[in-house]
C-alpha cells in the first residue's frame, strides 16, 4: 500500500510499535490500542473498508446471518417433524425451494442448517486458533528442546489429512455439535501453531520482552501478555481462515453421514440427502445447499484478505 | 549458478547441502515415529473391547475364549509392550488385519492405492497443465480481466465442496448430457486408463481442486520473480520479452510449483476421499469412507499411517527438490 501517512502517525520508524507504549493488560486480545497506536487500526480499517471484496464479503456474511437467525421468526417451518406425504415437492405455493426426502420445507432447513453450520465452524474455528495461538507461542518462546518436541508433534499430526483424522475420531464416537467442534477444533490447529511460532521467535528476542524477563515476569506472562497480544494481525487473519475451513471440514463430514444427526441437519447434511436424488433431477435439494456454502466461504475468504491487507499497513508503521 | 564442482567453495557447499539432507531424513524418521505413536493412541481410544468387536457380541459368556484372544494378539500385556509389538509387525510390512473384510489391510491397499494413483496422479498432472500457463498469462496480465476472471475462479473452486462441484458435474454431463459416466471405473488400473468415459469426471472434480491452488501460487510466484534483479539484468541486456518471460522468469517460478507438489500430497489424498465417494471410485479414499461407516478400525489406522508417510516423504521430497533446484537455498545454508 502507498498510501501517504496522516500527520497524526509517527513518522519515524519504530515509533509506532504498539506495545511499548501501553502497560501490559490494557490491551484485550483483539482489542483497540490507546494513543498513537489507535490512528494505525482507523489506518487498517480505512483500508479495510477501500476493499471492495471486503464490504461484498461483509454483506453476504451479514445477509446470511439474517437469513438464518432471522428468518425462521418470519418464515416459520416445522424442523423437526417428518411429513412423508409432503416429500420430494417441486418448489412451489406454500414451499418455495420444495421439500426434501422426509418432508421438510427446504427453505425453512437452510437456515435451519445454516445456524448448525456457521456455529459448528465458527466455534471450531475461534478453538482451533485458540489452541494454535497457545500451543504456539509457547513453543517459540520456549525454544530449545521443548520447542523441538511440540513441532514435531504438530509435524506429525500434520503429515495425517484433517479430513482423515477427523473421519476416524467421529467414526468412534458418534458426532454432536459439540464433539465436531472439538474434534475440527483438535485437528485444524496446526498451521495457526506454526504462524505464531515463527512470530514467537522474533518476538521473544524483542528488548521489551527481554525487559520483562529481566524483572522477574516469568514464562506465562511473557507468553499471554506479549507475545500473544503482539501477534494479534496474525491471529486475527488466520482465525478468519480457521473458521472458513472449519465450516467447510463439517460440511464434507457430515455429507459423509458422519456429522450432525437428524432431525437436525446442516448444509453439508443437507447436499448428502439431495445427492441420493441427483437421477431425479431435485435439484432444489442440491443447489441452494451448495450455493450457501460457497457463498459463506467465499465470504470470509474475502474477509480474511482484506484484513491481512489491514494489518500490513499496521506492520509497515511499526 | 554456483561455480563447477571440484572447485572448494563448491565442495563446501555440498557438504553443508548432504549435512542438510540428513538432518531433514533424520527428522522425517523421527516425525513418522510420532505418527505411529498418535494412530497406536487412536488404536487404544477406540471405545470397546476389541475380543468382543472380533468375536461377537455374545463373547462376553465365555470370558476363556477372550482371555485367549487377549493372549494370543497380545492385549493382555502393557501398553508399551503392546506398541513395539505392533510396531515390529509394521516394520515387517504388517498393516493389521481387517476381521470385517477378513482380509489383511496389506492385500486391501495393494487392490485400492494403484486406484488412488492413478486418479491422483492424472488429475494432478491435468491441473499442472492448466494452471501453469493459466498463472504466467494472469501474470503477465495482472490486474486486466483475464487476471480478475480467473482469480474468481480459483476462489470459486477453492470455496466450493469438492462433493459439490462433482455432484453439479454429473447433474449436467451425465444426468442431461449423458456424454460421461456417472460412476468411476469399477476394474483394474488398466480399466482406468481406457475407460474415458467414466473416468473424465472424477478426475476434473479431483484436477479442480488443486487447479485452483496451483494457478494462483503460479501466479503469486511469477509476480515475485519478475521484479527481481535478474529479470531488470536480462531486460537491460535487450532480451526479448518473450525470452526473458521463458527463460528467466518461469524457469525460476517453477522451483515452488516442483515444492508445492510434494506437498500437495495431503490435499490431494483429502480431494481423493470426497471424489472417489461421490464416484463410488474403488481407491484408498473410498475404502477409508466404507471403513469409517462400518467401523473397520484396523483398515482405518492402517491407511492413516500410509497416508502419514507418503505425506512426510512428500514433503522430504518438496524439499530437497527446493534444495538441488535452487541454488540460492545452497548459499543460505552454507
Amino acid at each position: 500500500m502507498t498510501t501517504p501517512p496522516s500527520p497524526s502517525e509517527p513518522l519515524a520508524p519504530g515509533l509506532g510499535t504498539i506495545v511499548p507504549e501501553q502497560a501490559p493488560g490494557e490491551v484485550a486480545p483483539g482489542g483497540v490500542p490507546e494513543g498513537k497506536a489507535r490512528s494505525l487500526f482507523v489506518r487498517g480499517l480505512e483500508v479495510f473498508l477501500e476493499n471492495k471484496l471486503a464490504i461484498v464479503g461483509v454483506a453476504i456474511l451479514v445477509a446470511m446471518v439474517l437469513f438464518c437467525y432471522i428468518g425462521p421468526l418470519l418464515y416459520h417451518t416445522d424442523q423437526v417433524h417428518v411429513h412423508l406425504a409432503n416429500e420430494d415437492l417441486a418448489p412451489g405455493a406454500g414451499h418455495p425451494l420444495g421439500t426434501d426426502s422426509s418432508g421438510y420445507d427446504v427453505l425453512g432447513r437452510l437456515m435451519a442448517g445454516g445456524q448448525v453450520s456457521l456455529e459448528v465452524g465458527l466455534a471450531a474455528g475461534f478453538l482451533a486458533t485458540v489452541l494454535g495461538t497457545v500451543w504456539g507461542a509457547v513453543a517459540g518462546y520456549a525454544g530449545g528442546i521443548v520447542d523441538a518436541v511440540m513441532m514435531r508433534l504438530v509435524d506429525a499430526m500434520l503429515a495425517i489429512p484433517t479430513l482423515f483424522l477427523a473421519l476416524v475420531v467421529v467414526s468412534m464416537f458418534p458426532a454432536t455439535e459439540t464433539e465436531l467442534i472439538i474434534v475440527v477444533a483438535l485437528t485444524s490447529w496446526l498451521t495457526t501453531s506454526r504462524l505464531i511460532r515463527g512470530e514467537a521467535l522474533s518476538l521473544r528476542v524483542r528488548d521489551y520482552v527481554q525487559a520483562m524477563k529481566v524483572m522477574g515476569g516469568g514464562g506465562t506472562r511473557a507468553v499471554f501478555r506479549h507475545i500473544a497480544p503482539n501477534a494479534v494481525g496474525t491471529i486475527i487473519v488466520n482465525a478468519t481462515f480457521q473458521v472458513a475451513d472449519a465450516i467447510l471440514l463439517v460440511v464434507a463430514l457430515s455429507y459423509l453421514g458422519l456429522g450432525v444427526q437428524p432431525p437436525k441437519t446442516d448444509w453439508g447434511g443437507m447436499l448428502s440427502n439431495g445427492v441420493q436424488y441427483t437421477y431425479d433431477g431435485y435439484w432444489w435439494l442440491i443447489y441452494p445447499a451448495g450455493i450457501c456454502i460457497v457463498l459463506v466461504v467465499i465470504a470470509i475468504n474475502f474477509i480474511g484478505d482484506a484484513l491481512r491487507d489491514a494489518f500490513e499497513v499496521r506492520l509497515q508503521r511499526r | 549458478m554456483p561455480g563447477p564442482p571440484g572447485t572448494p567453495v563448491s565442495t563446501r557447499k555440498e557438504r553443508t547441502l548432504t549435512a542438510f539432507l540428513l538432518r531433514r531424513v533424520l527428522q522425517a524418521i523421527i516425525v513418522i515415529l510420532i505418527v505411529t505413536v498418535i494412530t497406536f493412541a487412536l488404536l487404544r481410544a477406540i471405545p470397546g473391547n476389541v475380543a468382543i468387536a472380533v468375536l461377537g457380541p455374545t463373547a462376553y459368556r465365555n470370558p476363556a475364549t477372550i482371555a485367549h484372544f487377549n493372549a494370543e494378539y497380545g492385549f493382555n500385556k502393557p501398553w508399551f509392550d503392546q506398541y513395539f509389538l505392533w510396531l515390529g509387525h509394521l516394520l515387517q510390512g504388517n498393516l493389521g488385519y481387517s476381521w470385517k473384510l477378513n482380509q489383511s489391510v496389506a492385500s486391501l491397499l495393494g487392490s485400492h492405492v494403484p486406484k488412488t494413483l492413478i486418479l491422483g496422479g492424472i488429475s494432478t498432472i491435468l491441473a499442472l497443465l492448466v494452471a501453469i500457463p493459466i498463472g504466467v498469462w494472469q501474470a503477465v496480465r495482472r490486474n486486466r480481466a483475464v487476471d480478475y476472471t480467473f482469480t474468481a475462479f480459483s476462489f470459486l473452486f477453492y470455496a466450493a465442496p469438492s462433493f459439490f462441484v462433482g455432484t453439479v458435474l454429473i447433474m449436467v454431463f451425465s444426468d442431461k448430457m449423458h456424454i460421461f459416466g456417472a460412476e468411476g471405473p469399477q476394474g483394474g488400473v488398466v480399466n482406468d486408463l481406457t475407460d474415458w468415459k467414466d473416468m473424465t469426471l472424477p478426475v476434473v472434480t479431483l484436477a479442480l481442486i488443486t487447479f485452483a491452488l496451483f494457478s494462483r501460487y503460479m501466479r503469486s510466484s511469477m509476480l515475485d520473480n519478475i521484479t527481481e534483479d535478474y529479470v531488470r539484468t536480462a531486460r537491460a541486456k535487450g532480451a526479448p520479452e518473450r525470452r526473458v518471460l521463458i527463460r528467466h522468469v518461469l524457469r525460476n517460478s517453477l522451483i515452488p510449483i516442483a515444492t508445492l507438489v510434494g506437498l500437495n500430497l495431503p490435499v490431494i489424498a483429502a480431494g481423493a476421499l470426497i471424489t472417489e465417494s461421490v464416484f463410488n471410485y474403488p481407491g484408498v479414499g473410498y475404502l477409508f469412507f466404507q471403513s469409517a461407516l462400518n467401523q473397520d478400525y484396523p483398515v482405518l489406522l492402517g491407511i492413516l499411517i500410509v497416508v502419514a508417510i507418503a505425506t512426510v516423504i512428500g514433503s522430504l521430497l518438496a524439499d530437497i527438490a527446493y534444495a538441488v533446484l535452487d541454488p540460492r537455498v545452497r548459499y543460505v545454508r552454507s
